[in-house]
């Protein structure tokens, strides 16, 4: 169980970019974060992975406080920020350096097999394409077997078909694994596609707009009518949201606002 | 099982055997293509130097100032059959390679510790920015009274001009190295010296290796600079040998040597860096070049 409790995180020029935000994911559940551009998405990760500070408030993890990286915790980045001068498989070893050689290799050679690129372990990875490169990032962070995954924005650079392809193989990593799952993004249909819950974020300062809870039965079709109203449904709740924090600049000015949206 | 074959489906990615063609050996028309770059290049040095040995031949000019191509090899022929050549190469060297390991000793800690730690820096980096104005040679005096006139003080000289270029180069990449890179290592829970062994130093090697070259490059010239302030043996005491005793093609001979043990050591590390640097992604790595 991941518990925020009213964090808020003011960055050092003073701006405001999260402010009283609660949230708390179950064990082995899949929460999609959503919200336009600055609201505070990676801000969000970037707490939760302990990589960054709230100024108030508290993240705890199945009771302890986060106070920084913790092996519980992986993160995949919006890119796949690999080292250029490691091979693909000397990549992967990095998020468990810590154990013997032999068994480094093993779990290697197995998570590089689960993520489908076996064949590339001996690879640099200015010789992966994009979605190749993304998959090892997962690899990366799926090797030290996490009870959290974070992800921020993991296939926002792709095309949509690779999309595809790798969110269907994040479900069925997941499946096997299953890790809490976080992941933010802009694609509502992604959003839809793997949620169990899906957060929609209003922005300055950034807070939780609304939340559904997604009880569509997996395999989830993307052409299904009930698939199609949640989608319309979710995008018209972003557009709202987008557009509330638009012309306000705070909670204060809300309730005028909305009346005036309204 | 159509997901399987959608993820592994071939790149296509003509990029990929463009690069793998750079990894095989070259093939007969890439020598010959190397061959034709070398006589290119050497077509005005050797028209130059075949002229003048004409020239000469025919009495047409005097070489008692500038001696032919073939007076110089002859020099050094005669040098090296006396056993002297070598003596002198063995001292040059000895000095430029101890000059060449201290300096870049010092410049790889002190420049990690400055580009690490933000106070180490504030620290250090003022005086050392303050020394390093103070033209290198300026200091012979001063080395000479405190090392002695022997090897000591020649290895020092070497050493603090080797010393700059390592220092400032690493502490700058240091303080350059990507920020998300650095992220994941965090992310991790590195500690200092994972951070910087497994991170900052691999992402600096290519501009460290640079540094390396350079600061080679500066230890050939200071070490001319040291055998010139009293030295009984070494390559720069043959430039003012030939000089005293009136042998140009001595001193030619001596600068002959010098360029080539400099290109030899330089293309001894250019290698090691192409060796070390196969990962890099940059605009034209990977593409050959002398
Ligand atoms: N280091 C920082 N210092 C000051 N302000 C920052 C800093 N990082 C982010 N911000 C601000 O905080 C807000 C939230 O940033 P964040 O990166 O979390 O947005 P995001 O929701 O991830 O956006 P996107 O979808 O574009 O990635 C933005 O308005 C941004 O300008
Ligand atoms: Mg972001």
């Amino acid at each position: 169980m991941l518990e925020i409790r009213k964090i808020q995180k003011r960055y050092p020029n003073d701006f405001l970019a999260l402010a009283d935000f609660s949230l708390s994911v179950k064990q082995g559940e899949i929460l999609v974060i959503v919200g336009g551009s600055g609201c505070g998405k990676s801000t969000l990760l970037r707490l939760i992975a302990g990589l960054d500070q709230p100024t108030a408030g508290s993240i705890s993890l199945d009771g302890t406080p986060v106070l920084g990286p913790r092996p519980e915790i992986g993160v995949v980045f919006q890119e796949p920020r690999l080292m250029p001068w490691l091979t693909i498989a000397k990549n992967v070893a990095f998020g468990i350096r810590h154990l013997p050689a032999e068994e480094q290799r093993q779990r290697v050679a197995q998570v590089l097999k689960r993520v489908g690129l076996s064949s590339l372990a001996e690879r640099w990875p200015k010789e992966l394409s994009g979605g190749q490169a993304q998959r090892v990032a997962l690899a990366r962070a799926l090797v030290g077997q996490p009870e959290v995954l974070l992800m921020d924005e993991p296939y926002s650079a792709l095309d949509a078909l690779t999309r595809h392809d790798l969110q269907e193989h994040l479900l069925s990593l997941w499946v096997d694994q299953q890790p809490t799952l976080i992941l933010v993004t802009h694609d509502i249909e992604e959003a839809l596609f793997l949620a169990d819950q899906v957060v929609v974020l209003q922005s300055q300062p950034g807070r939780v707009k609304s939340s559904f809870p997604i009880h569509l039965e997996r395999p989830r079709q993307r052409e299904d009518t009930l698939f199609l109203q949640w989608r319309s449904r979710l995008l018209k709740e972003l557009d709202h949201a987008n557009r509330v924090s638009e012309t306000s600049s705070g909670p204060v000015t809300r309730q005028h606002q909305t009346t005036a949206v309204g | 099982m159509s997901r399987e074959s959608t993820l592994d489906r071939p790149l296509p990615n003509s990029q990929l055997e463009r690069q793998n063609d750079a990894l095989a050996p070259p093939s007969i028309n890439q020598w010959k293509r190397t061959g034709e770059t070398w006589l290119v290049g050497l077509l005005l040095p050797a028209t130059l130097a075949l002229g003048w040995e004409i020239s000469v031949a025919q009495g047409w000019s005097d070489d008692r100032l500038l001696p032919t191509v073939s007076t110089i090899l002859v020099a050094l022929w005669e040098l090296f059959q006396s056993g002297e050549l070598l003596t002198h190469v063995a001292n040059t060297l000895q000095r430029v390679l101890l000059g060449f390991v201290f300096g870049t000793l010092a410049g790889t800690v002190l420049g990690s510790l400055s580009g690490y730690w933000p106070l180490v820096r504030r620290l250090l980096d003022p005086t050392l920015q303050a020394l390093r104005s103070i033209p290198s040679i300026a200091w012979v005096p001063m080395f000479i009274l405190w090392f002695g006139i022997f090897e000591t003080s020649k290895v020092v000289l070497i050493a603090v001009g080797v010393f700059f270029p390592i220092y400032l180069s690493l502490s700058d990449a240091l303080r350059n190295v990507d920020r998300k890179l650095v992220e994941v290592g965090q992310s991790f829970r590195f500690r200092h010296h994972e951070l910087i062994l497994r991170i900052l130093l691999p992402a600096t090697l290519p501009t460290y290796l640079v540094s390396l070259r350079t600061g080679l490059g500066l230890g050939w010239m200071f070490v001319v600079a040291a055998e010139f302030m009293g030295a009984e043996y070494g390559l720069g005491y043959l430039l003012i040998d030939g000089q005293q005793t009136g042998r140009p093609a001595v001193i030619l001979g001596a600068i002959v040597a010098f360029a080539l043990l400099g290109k030899l050591t330089d293309w001894f590390l250019a290698i090691l860096a192409r060796r070390w640097l196969r990962w890099q992604d940059g605009f034209q790595s990977g593409v050959e070049h002398a």
